[in-house]
C-alpha cells in the first residue's frame, strides 16, 4: 500500500466528513473552534501506521484503511434492534446508560431516581451548555494522537457523570454502546466520569452490536477524574460484532490516596485498540489495571497502557493475559514512567500470552522509564503454548483435549479476572470467558 | 536519608576528567582531505590499493547513504553531526615497510605500553600466563585507522586460521571477503552502517577453516587517536563448519574536547556446528564532568548463525563513550542454533547509553539468552532496548531474558524497552526486568563492617554484574572488573 | 579508661525523642545486658553506637577508648573495634560470603594501618573460625546471607565477630528467630569470644538468652532511659515480675 497516497486520501475523505457532519456536532463558539483544531491535527497526522512507535503493531492504514462516515441517528427500527441487543447483554442490578449508534437513548436508559450526589447529563447537553471548567476537562485528552484528535473533532454524544464528594453509590453505572445500523458507519462518543472526594463508584462499559450489524466503527473515549480518597472500579467488556472496529482511548487522573481498579476484557470486534493514560497525580494512590484478550479467527486486539507516576508513595499493578487462537493477534504495550520526584514508587507489570495456534501472534512491549532511584519497579513477560505435561495429566484423569485446554485457559485468565473487586462483575467476566471457550467447541 | 545525600554529593563530584587513558601520541599522520564525497571514498580505496570491485562496493554504499537520514528513535541526544567537518582517513605515515615489530614507531609502541597492551610476543606471553595454565592472545592492533602490527601470524597460519587487517584480506583473500562481506549487515542496513560501508578504513578479518579450533584468543585493540578522525572499523569473522574462535575487542581512546564519531560494523558468520564468542570491553573517553567531548559510538554488530547447531555469543562491558548506540544481534537461521547476549552497561556523568540486542529466531529449535545489567549514575541515561522475535517457522524457539537496572543517585535514568514478538505457538519466551537502587541497609551493613561507602558500592555492583563478568574470557574479566571500579570511582567519590 | 562511655545521650528520630539522656559505662572484659520492653529504645542505642543514618543525636556524647565516637563514620567505628551483630542481617545477592569477609577484614586492617592478609593466611583463618562455629564451607561460597536460615544468619554474624576481633560487640536481639538449639550454638560462639580485653553489650527482650550468655551487669531500659542497673540476678527478677513495675518509674 502506498503510504503517502493513503494519507492524502484519508485526510481528504475526512475533511469532507467534517463538512458533512457539521450540523450534527453539538457545541458552538469555542467548542467548534476546538473541534476544528483537533480536526486539523488529525488531518496532518492521518491514520496511525506502523512507523508511529505507539502504533507499531496496529497499523490502521492496513487494518482499517479508512474512517467511515458518521452514523445516521437511529430510527425506530434501529432502536428496536438495539433494545433486543440490550436485553441479551443486560446486567442485573446496574443503571443502564445507553448510546445507540453514538446517540444517547433516553428510552433505553435509566435516568430517574438518581442516588444522592449523582448527576448524569448527555455529552450533547454538556457541550451546548458550555461550562468552561467542564469543557476543559472534556477536551483534556491529548490531540497529538491522531485517533484522539479525530474523536475530539467528531464526538457527537456520550454520558457525563458527576458524583459529589462523599457520595457512596451502591448501584454500578453501565454505559452501553450499541451499534444497530445496517449500513457500516462510524460512531464518535466521549464520556466523562468525575468521582468526588471520598466517594466510591463502579462503572461498567459494554460495547455490543445488534444482530446483523457488520463492519461498523466505534470511536470512543473516556475521561476519568478520581478525587482524593475516592475509589473507582471500572470494567470494560468488548463484545462488538466480529467484523467491527473499536478504537477507544481513556485518560484517567487520580488525586491523593485514591484507588483505581480497572479491568478490560476483549472477546469481540475484528480490530480493537484501547489506549489508556493513567496519571497518578496525588500521593498514596493505587492503580490496578488488568485485562484479558480472548481472540480467534483474524481478530486483532491492542491494549496500550501508559502509567505515569509523578508523585511519591504510589503503587501500580498491571496483570495482562492474552489467549490467541487461529490467526488472532494480541498486542500489549505497557509503559510505566516514574518521574524524578516519584520516590518510593512500587510499580509492577506482568503480561503473559498463550498461543493456541501456529498462526497466532502475541506481541508484548513492557516498557520501564525510571527517573527516581528509590523505587521498586519490574515487569515480566512470557509467551508460549499450554504446558504439555499438565494437559497430559488432565487427560489421564479423563478430560477431553478441549476440556483440559479450557480448564488451563480458565486458570490462565483467572489470574487477571480475580483482580475484579465487584463479585457480580467478576462473575460476568468469568462467564464471558466460558462463553468464548464454549464457542471454540 | 543521610546516606542517600552522601551518595548524591559524591555523584556531584564526579571527576571523569581524570580519565586514565587520556594521553596523545605525537606522530605524523597521513590524512584524507576533510569532508565526505565520492573523492574521499576513492582516496581511501586508493590508499588501500583496493581492487575495483571494492571501490564500486564502497561507492554504491556512499550513494545509498546520501539518500538516508540519521535515525532518531534511540533515547540519546547530541548536537547535529557535520559529516563534512570530519576526516575520514588517517594513517600513521609509514616511514618504511614494516618487517618486524622492532621497526614500528616507538611512539606507537609506547602508547600501547601505557594501555598495557602486550604487543610484543614476549609481553603477550608474560601478560597472560595464569596459574591455571598458559593462555595466549594474538593482538591485531588498530592504531587510528590502520593495523600496524599483528602477532602470532605464524602459529595461526599453521592452524590455517586467517587473522589479518581486513584491508590486507581484501587483497589476499578476495574470494572470502566477497563471499561474506555485507551479507550479515547489508550496505543498506542503517545510516551508520551504510556510512561505514563507504568509508571503512580498516579492521580485522578472521577466517577459521572447517573443524579448526582457533589455538588462541584473537584480540584487537582499537584506539582513536587523531583529532577529528571518524573511525570506521569493519570486522568480519567467519567460523566455517565445526570451527571455534573467541575474539576479544578492547578499546581506549585519548582525551579530547571535540566529539569523535565512531561507526563500526562487525559481521559474524557461523556455518554448521561452528561457534564464535565475541567479547568487548569498551572504555572510550566519556566526555568531561560538564558533558563536553567524548566519543559518539554508533555501532552495528550482528551475527548470523547461518549453519545448523551453530552458536554466537556476544559479551560486552560498556563503560565509556559519551553516546553508545549499539545492539549486537543474532540471526538464528540454522536449526538448533543459539544466540547469547551478556551485557554490562555503565553510564556515569553525562553519558547516554542506548544498547541491547536483537534475537531473531528463524530456524527450528533455536534458543537465545539475554542477560543485561544496566547501571546508571551521575546525570546519565541508560536504556536497554531489545527485540526477541520468533517467526512462524521457528518452531520450538526459546528465549530467556533478564534485564536489571541499578540506579545510583536520583539524577539519572534507567529505562527498559523490550519488544517481544511470538509468532508461533511452540515458541516459549520468558522475560523479566527489575529496576532498583542499592539498598541503604546493605550499604550501612557493609560500612559497619569497615568498608568505605565507595568500596561498599563497588562490592554490591560487582555482585550485581557477576553473571555477565563470568562470561568473559579470564584475561578480560580482570580488566573489566578494574574498569567497572574505575567508572564507579567517579560516581561515589 | 573505660572502653565505652555513653553520657546523657539524647536521640531523636524525625522529631520524636527516643532516648532521653541515657548513660552507660562499659569496661574491657565486661558483659552488659540491656533489657527492656519493645519500644524502650534498646535497638536505637545499638544503632546510634554503630552510626546508622537516620538518627539525630541532640545531646550527650559517646566516647570509645576516650575518643568521640559520634564524630566517626560507621566504617571508622568498625575499624576502631565496634561490632554490631544485627538483629536482621541483610541478604546481599551475588556477593559471596568469602569475598565479603576478606574485603571487610582487609578494609578494617587497612584503616588501622595494618598490612592486609594474604589470601592463604586469610583462608586458613576463616576455615579454622568457621570450623569452630560449625559453619560449612558451602555456606561461605553462597551470597551473603542469601537463602540462609535464621540460625545460619546469626552464626554468620558470630563468624564475622570472631574474624574481625572487635573490642566491643553489640549483640542486638541475637535470640530473635532462633530455636533453643540454634540459640545454644550461637551463645557458645559468643562465649568463646569473651576475653579480658573485649566487652560485650547484649541487647535482649527476654531473660532466656542470659542463661547462655551470663552478664556481669544488667540494665533495664524503659522509655528511653536506663531505669535500673544491677547484677545478673536483676534479669531473674525481671523474669519473675515483668517490665510493668518499671513503666511507671520511667
Amino acid at each position: 500500500m502506498n503510504v503517502v497516497l493513503a494519507k492524502t486520501e484519508t485526510a481528504h475523505a475526512q475533511s469532507d466528513m467534517l463538512a458533512v457532519a457539521r450540523d450534527r456536532l453539538p457545541g458552538a463558539g469555542k467548542v467548534a473552534d476546538t473541534r476544528r483544531q483537533a480536526f486539523e491535527a488529525y488531518a496532518r497526522l492521518g491514520l496511525p501506521y506502523r512507523r508511529i512507535e505507539d502504533w507499531k503493531y496496529t497499523d490502521l492504514r492496513v487494518l482499517m484503511r479508512e474512517v467511515l462516515p458518521l452514523a445516521a441517528a437511529p430510527d425506530a427500527a434501529a432502536m428496536k434492534r438495539a433494545a433486543t441487543a440490550l436485553k441479551l447483554h443486560a446486567i442485573a442490578g446496574v443503571r443502564p446508560l445507553v448510546l445507540v449508534d453514538g446517540v444517547f437513548a433516553p428510552t433505553l436508559s435509566e435516568t430517574a431516581g438518581l442516588e444522592k450526589g449523582l448527576g448524569i447529563r448527555t455529552l450533547r447537553e454538556a457541550l451546548e451548555a458550555g461550562d468552561a471548567a467542564l469543557l476543559a476537562q472534556l477536551f483534556s485528552p491529548d490531540s497529538s494522537d491522531a485517533m484522539v484528535a479525530l474523536n475530539s473533532a467528531m464526538m457527537t454524544d456520550g454520558v457525563v457523570i458527576e458524583i459529589a464528594d462523599g457520595a457512596v453509590l451502591e448501584q454500578p453505572l453501565h454505559i452501553v454502546h450499541i451499534a444497530s445500523g445496517m449500513i457500516p458507519a462510524a460512531m464518535f462518543t466521549r464520556s466523562l466520569i468525575r468521582v468526588g472526594k471520598h466517594t466510591t463508584a463502579t462503572l461498567v462499559e459494554s460495547y455490543i452490536g445488534a444482530e446483523g450489524t457488520k463492519a461498523y466503527q466505534v470511536h470512543d473515549s473516556l475521561v476519568v477524574a478520581i478525587g482524593d480518597g475516592a475509589r473507582l472500579d471500572h470494567v470494560r467488556l468488548i463484545e462488538d460484532s466480529r467484523e467491527a472496529f473499536n478504537i477507544s482511548s481513556a485518560v484517567v487522573t487520580l488525586g491523593a490516596n485514591a484507588h483505581f481498579n480497572t479491568f478490560g476484557m476483549n472477546t469481540g470486534s475484528l480490530v480493537s485498540r484501547y489506549q489508556a493514560v493513567i496519571a497518578v497525580a496525588g500521593e498514596g494512590s493505587r492503580v490496578e489495571t488488568n485485562g484479558v484478550n480472548l481472540l480467534n479467527g483474524r481478530q486483532h486486539a491492542d491494549t496500550t497502557l501508559f502509567l505515569d507516576h509523578a508523585v511519591p508513595n504510589c503503587s501500580s499493578r498491571e496483570i495482562f493475559r492474552a489467549v490467541v487462537d487461529d490467526r488472532g493477534h494480541s498486542v500489549f504495550q505497557g509503559r510505566i514512567i516514574v518521574r524524578p520526584k516519584a520516590q518510593k514508587t512500587d510499580a509492577r507489570m506482568m503480561t503473559r500470552a498463550l498461543l493456541l495456534s501456529d498462526e497466532a501472534e502475541a506481541d508484548n512491549k513492557p516498557e520501564l522509564e525510571i527517573f527516581a532511584d528509590d523505587v521498586t519497579c519490574g515487569h515480566g513477560a512470557t509467551a508460549g503454548a499450554l504446558d504439555d505435561s499438565l494437559l497430559f495429566y488432565l487427560r489421564a484423569r479423563g478430560l477431553s483435549e478441549k476440556e483440559a485446554q479450557a480448564l488451563l485457559i480458565q486458570a490462565f485468565v483467572g489470574e487477571a479476572i480475580e483482580q475484579i473487586a465487584n463479585d457480580a462483575l467478576r462473575e460476568l467476566a468469568v462467564l464471558a470467558a466460558q462463553r468464548w471457550l464454549a464457542a471454540r467447541g | 536519608m543521610a546516606a542517600v545525600q552522601e551518595t548524591v554529593d559524591r555523584v556531584r563530584r564526579i571527576d571523569v576528567d581524570q580519565y586514565r587513558y587520556g594521553f596523545e601520541t605525537l606522530i605524523e599522520s597521513d590524512k584524507a582531505p576533510k569532508g565526505l564525497s565520492e573523492d574521499t571514498v576513492r582516496f581511501i580505496s586508493a590508499k588501500k590499493n583496493e581492487p575495483a570491485w571494492m571501490l564500486e562496493w564502497r561507492l554504491e554504499a556512499y550513494r545509498r547513504w546520501l539518500t538516508m537520514t540519521e535515525p532518531t528513535w534511540a533515547r540519546v541526544h547530541y548536537p547535529k553531526i557535520d559529516y563534512q567537518d570530519l576526516y575520514y582517513y588517517s594513517a600513521p605515515k609509514p616511514k618504511k615497510q614494516i618487517g618486524s615489530l622492532d621497526e614500528i614507531d616507538p611512539e606507537i609502541l609506547k602508547t600501547y605500553e601505557k594501555l598495557g597492551i602486550p604487543l610484543r610476543e614476549v609481553e603477550v606471553l608474560e601478560g597472560v600466563v595464569r596459574p591455571e595454565g598458559e593462555r595466549r592472545i594474538a593482538v591485531d592492533a588498530v592504531f587510528d585507522s590502520v593495523s600496524v602490527a599483528t602477532t602470532f601470524q605464524k602459529e595461526l597460519k599453521q592452524a590455517g586460521v586467517i587473522f589479518m587487517p581486513i584491508s590486507e584480506a581484501i587483497r589476499e583473500h578476495p574470494e572470502l571477503v566477497r563471499k561474506y562481506l555485507g551479507t550479515v549487515v547489508p550496505t543498506s542496513d542503517n545510516y551508520f552502517a551504510t556510512l561505514n560501508s563507504a568509508v571503512f578504513s580498516d579492521g580485522s578479518f578472521v577466517y577459521v577453516p572447517p573443524g579448526v579450533r582457533c589455538p588462541m584468543e584473537l584480540s584487537t585493540y582499537f584506539r582513536i587517536n587523531e583529532r577529528n578522525t571518524g573511525q570506521f572499523e569493519r570486522t568480519l569473522i567467519i567460523a566455517d563448519k565445526g570451527a571455534y574462535v573467541s575474539y576479544l575487542e578492547g578499546c581506549t581512546a585519548p582525551q579530547r574536547d571535540e566529539n569523535q564519531l565512531h561507526a563500526a560494523v562487525v559481521e559474524l558468520v557461523t556455518l554448521d556446528d561452528a561457534e564464535i564468542k565475541y567479547s568487548t570491553v569498551q572504555n572510550w573517553y566519556p566526555g568531561n564532568s560538564e558533558g563536553l567531548g567524548g566519543i559518539y559510538n554508533f555501532v552495528t554488530k550482528r551475527g548470523d548463525c547461518r549453519g545448523n547447531n551453530s552458536k554466537i555469543s556476544w559479551t560486552q562491558v560498556e563503560t565509556g563513550s559519551a553516546i553508545t548506540w549499539k545492539y549486537p544481534s543474532c540471526i538464528l537461521r540454522g536449526d538448533n542454533s543459539r544466540g547469547e547476549f551478556y551485557s554490562i552497561a555503565i553510564s556515569n556523568g553525562h553519558q547516554q547509553v542506548d544498547s541491547g540486542t536483537k534475537m531473531i529466531h528463524l530456524g527450528k529449535n533455536t534458543t537465545s539468552r539475554i542477560i543485561s545489567k544496566g547501571i546508571a549514575a551521575g546525570v546519565s541515561q541508560n536504556t536497554y532496548r531489545g527485540l526477541v522475535t520468533a517467526h512462524r517457522k521457528a518452531t520450538g524457539a526459546r528465549n530467556f531474558t533478564a534485564c536489571d537496572s541499578l540506579l545510583i543517585g536520583d539524577k539519572c535514568g534507567a529505562h527498559t524497552v523490550p519488544y517481544i514478538e511470538a509468532k508461533n505457538s511452540s515458541a516459549l519466551f520468558e522475560h523479566e526486568a527489575t529496576t532498583s537502587k542499592i539498598s541503604e541497609d546493605v550499604l550501612f551493613y557493609c560500612v559497619q563492617r569497615g568498608l568505605s561507602q565507595e568500596e561498599a558500592v563497588g562490592l554490591v555492583v560487582n555482585g550485581f554484574v557477576k553473571d555477565v563478568l563470568q562470561q568473559l574470557p579470564m584475561e578480560f574479566a580482570v580488566e573489566a572488573q578494574k574498569l567497572i571500579s574505575i567508572s564507579l570511582e567517579g560516581s561515589v567519590g | 579508661m573505660s572502653l565505652l562511655e555513653v553520657k546523657n545521650l539524647q536521640v531523636r528520630v524525625e522529631e520524636r525523642e527516643i532516648l532521653h539522656g541515657l548513660s552507660l559505662t562499659v569496661n574491657p572484659g565486661e558483659v552488659h545486658a540491656i533489657m527492656g520492653p519493645n519500644g524502650s529504645g534498646k535497638s536505637t542505642l545499638s544503632h546510634v553506637i554503630a552510626g546508622k543514618p537516620g538518627y539525630d543525636v541532640t545531646g550527650g556524647e559517646i566516647l570509645f577508648k576516650g575518643e568521640d565516637l559520634l564524630e566517626m563514620s560507621p566504617d571508622q567505628r568498625s575499624a576502631k573495634g565496634v561490632f554490631l551483630a544485627f538483629q536482621y542481617p541483610v541478604e546481599i545477592p551475588g556477593v559471596a560470603t568469602m569475598t565479603f569477609l576478606r574485603t571487610a577484614l582487609n578494609a578494617q586492617r587497612k584503616a588501622r594501618g595494618e598490612s592486609e592478609f594474604s589470601t592463604p593466611d586469610f583462608l586458613k583463618k576463616v576455615r579454622s573460625v568457621a570450623a569452630s562455629l560449625n559453619i560449612p564451607q558451602d555456606m561461605l561460597r553462597r551470597g551473603v546471607n542469601v537463602g540462609f536460615s535464621g540460625g545460619e544468619k546469626k552464626r554468620n554474624e558470630i563468624l564475622q565477630m570472631a574474624l574481625f576481633e572487635p573490642s566491643l560487640c553489640i549483640l542486638d536481639e541475637m535470640d530473635s528467630g532462633l530455636d533453643i538449639d540454634a540459640l545454644r550454638v550461637a551463645a557458645d560462639g559468643v562465649n568463646a569470644l569473651r576475653s579480658p580485653e573485649r566487652a560485650m553489650v547484649v541487647i535482649t527482650h527476654y531473660q532466656r538468652l542470659l542463661n547462655y550468655i551470663v552478664p556481669d551487669f544488667v540494665h533495664v531500659m524503659s522509655k528511653g532511659r536506663v531505669v535500673k542497673s544491677g547484677g545478673k540476678e536483676l534479669a531473674l527478677e525481671l523474669e519473675a515480675s515483668g517490665y510493668a513495675q518499671f513503666e511507671d518509674a520511667a
